[in-house]
């Protein structure tokens, strides 16, 4: 038995985007234990819905996160929709459902080349942040915003997209796909990356859902779990079906991720030829009085907005339970056994957010 | 659009292990655990979600009580009770994997709890507004 060493990993660290401190207890080379801790940029956001007027509001949830910002503020806007049994617009519907999808692209594209970046794979790295950029251009024509939209509001979305620029957008995706299949094709079958993630941070099926894991990760490990399957927005009109994959390593959590690319693009697809013409907003009147859990499926799984209001324009309570923090009971069992060099990738594959975590 | 139907139980904290129980044995997930301050109450709720109906069990508390921890039959509860142990200053009795106050790190104790600006949020004139 070799003799037991503690490591701080993080929460500087080349693999993190944002920091999280992980202590982990070593036996020669092997995690035995990782203990979490969280709380460097933790900014109150939650406390924040107590002192502004739960219209403004959006703006701040949508500031939760600097990747998933777009569905964040879709996920607040239905919680107080359905408080209020607010119906809006079918068109608006459809064109959340456009820019979470594009939210999901960039979201994905960009941790895709994270993850190549920490294999030290510099070229795909740069394959995956430039085709992110053809999201990002889109969404900045659209909205005004690259990674803050600033487009949805209570009751609906403050700006509509043309039809024309829906056509020219759909022609402009049509035209990348086949480079997202080529960079696609890399990361499943390139050999080093099959090394370095096939077997690694093997998370089950039946532990996934013991540990409530959401999104890829609960998707890599074989389990259907995907909110956008409630049906929420526009998506009960579009034909879905979550990407699932068994393995539960790092390569089957890449996979989901890459096969999500696709999967965005065709509802894209569908959600424009399926646009309805109309109104974007309806007039929202009163403060809502009630209760609600909102659920919406980001790029990292699902969240849960709850939301809380007496009938003034301050909402009592707003909760935020992010994807990060349902994944991390799963990514503490992932460590425990792994060897210390196999840490990085491990905790990239659940792709952290700890700005939505911390809130 | 859809508009999803959702159930809130209310339950003494003594039946929580119990009630729990009967959704684990159900096969619910465990979708949550949140909390917060309402005036001097305490109120946690329990998500839990089986073939996409959302089921909420609800327990309300003052800041003295110990509350049993559900880890034994959801061990993912363990980050949740960390975090309102930390936040609110609520006891868990009972959790498989306790961090001790040290899960986030905070600058002052319990930050969540007794923050609330009650003259703001509960400001009686500003209805309708």
């Amino acid at each position: 038995m070799g003799r037991e060493i503690v490591i701080p990993f993080g929460p500087q660290h080349p693999v993190l985007p944002e920091p999280i401190h992980l202590d982990l207890v070593l036996e020669d080379e092997m995690v035995k234990e990782a203990i979490p801790s969280i709380g460097y940029i933790h900014r109150g956001l939650e406390k924040l819905v107590e002192k502004r007027d739960f219209k403004n509001y959006v703006y701040i949830a949508e500031r939760i996160c600097g990747i998933c910002s777009f569905i964040h503020s879709v996920s607040y806007c239905q919680g107080i929709e359905n408080i209020m049994e607010i119906t809006i617009p079918d068109r608006a519907a459809y064109l959340r459902v456009i820019w979470s999808e594009y939210s999901r692209l960039h979201s994905h594209l960009l941790w895709l080349g994270l993850f190549a970046d920490a294999m030290g794979f510099e070229n795909l790295f740069m394959t995956a942040w430039r085709l992110r950029e053809h999201m990002l251009n889109d969404m900045e024509e659209t909205t005004g915003g690259r990674v803050i939209q600033g487009s949805c509001k209570v009751g609906g979305v403050r700006c509509d997209i043309s039809n024309d620029k829906l056509a020219s957008m759909s022609a402009g995706l049509t035209a990348i796909e086949p480079e997202l299949s080529e960079m696609a094709g890399v990361f499943l079958e390139d050999e080093t990356i099959d090394m370095r993630t096939r077997g690694v941070g093997v998370l089950s099926k039946d532990s996934a859902w013991d540990l409530g894991a959401v999104g890829p990760v609960a998707r890599g490990s074989g389990i259907a779990l995907d909110a956008r399957m409630t049906g929420y927005g526009a998506y009960e009109h579009l034909d879905f079906s979550p990407v699932v994959i068994s393995g539960g390593d790092c390569y089957a959590r890449c996979r989901v991720r890459v096969e999500e690319l696709f999967t965005s693009l065709d509802l894209i697809g569908q959600a424009i030829t399926m646009m309805p013409d109309g109104d974007i907003e309806v007039p929202v009147r009163g403060n809502p009085s009630g209760e609600f859990f909102s659920r919406t499926e980001q790029p990292r799984g699902e969240v849960v907005h709850y939301i809380r209001g007496n009938g003034t324009k301050n909402l009592l309570r707003h909760r935020v339970r992010t994807p990060t923090t349902a994944n991390i009971p799963g990514l503490v069992q992932m460590l425990a056994g792994c060897e210390l060099a196999n840490v990085p990738v491990i905790v990239l594959s659940i792709d952290p957010c700890i700005g939505c975590a911390e809130r | 659009m859809t508009i999803e139907k959702q159930t809130t139980v209310v339950i003494p904290v003594d039946l929580l292990l119990d009630e729990v129980k009967k959704m684990h044995d159900a096969k619910y997930r465990l979708v949550q655990v949140g909390c917060g301050q309402f005036k001097d109450q305490i109120e946690i709720n329990y998500s839990f979600e089986r073939d996409l109906v959302f089921s909420n069990l609800r327990i309300t508390i003052d800041k003295e009580t110990q509350v049993p921890s559900v880890t034994d039959l959801y061990h993912a509860a363990f980050v949740y009770e960390n975090e309102i142990h930390d936040l609110f200053g609520i006891g868990f009795f009972g959790i498989s994997l306790d961090y001790q106050g040290t899960f986030i790190r905070t600058k002052d104790k319990h930050p969540f709890y007794n923050t609330i600006n009650k003259e703001d949020s509960l400001r009686p004139e500003e209805e309708g507004s």
